[in-house]
């Protein structure tokens, strides 16, 4: 289970919306044990793509805040702009890089965002609930 | 001089949960090579075993993706910071 932030959830959305019409991506960090997320950070495309996405060196700036804030990288977020939220088979191969994340995908295809958070694992996809905190 | 190389939440686990550490080396893959005899546990984590950067992670000294500078022979000084990332995509 992934519990995010009002705050946290207000800004992915908020990013997966600045980001049309490419796909965005950013990072959630928070409690690895409680599945609680945070703090959200949105990350640029280095894949600069309406079907791809690539998170680079903000990995890197985000890590370094997370550690100083005493918390660390817990998911992936990325949008769809035009399809379902459910990962894609690039996703899932792409998903072994880390196995740990929780992996919330937006889907900004319908008037409004649905977001659904999954588990990957060796090639498996789980989904698991995803709940917003307080306002 | 040893670099500083700093790990991802997810490599923490095979350097005693640190975020960070040293090792010495005057090219990218001399440090990695250091970091894996303090470290075994990150044995093909960061390259494989046919010497390549593992592709799903990416690699920083310090702003500067090394797939751009030259690679695994990329030379330091003992200044930089290294990073390892995640290689996080998808579609």
């Amino acid at each position: 289970m992934l519990r995010l932030s009002a705050d946290a959830y207000k800004r992915m959305i908020g990013h997966c919306y600045d980001g049309l019409p490419l796909e965005a991506c950013g990072l959630l960090a928070g409690h690895a044990d409680s599945g609680k997320a945070e703090v959200f950070y949105p990350c640029r495309n280095e894949a600069a793509s309406a079907k791809l996405y690539r998170i680079g060196i903000d990995w890197m700036k985000a890590e370094r805040d997370a550690d100083e804030r005493g918390i660390e990288i817990i998911g992936i977020v990325h949008s769809h702009t035009h399809t379902d939220p459910y990962p894609s088979p690039t996703d899932i191969e792409n998903a072994q890089a880390a196995p740990t994340m929780h992996y919330v995908i937006v889907s900004l295809r319908d008037t409004a965002p649905m977001a659904r958070s999954f588990r990957i694992t060796d090639g498996t996809v789980t989904e698991e609930f995803l709940t917003v905190e307080g306002r | 001089m040893p670099v500083e190389v700093r790990l991802p939440t997810i490599l923490r686990q095979h350097a005693g949960g640190q975020a960070s550490v040293r090792a010495n080396g005057e090219t990218l893959q001399e440090v990695f090579d250091d970091l894996v005899r303090q470290f075994p546990g990150l044995a093909g984590q960061v390259v494989t075993e046919e010497g390549a950067l593992h592709k799903f992670v990416n690699v920083y000294v310090n702003d500067d993706d090394v797939r751009y500078l030259d690679k695994l022979n990329t030379k330091l000084t003992g200044d930089e910071v290294v990073s390892i990332l995640p290689a996080v995509a998808g579609g």
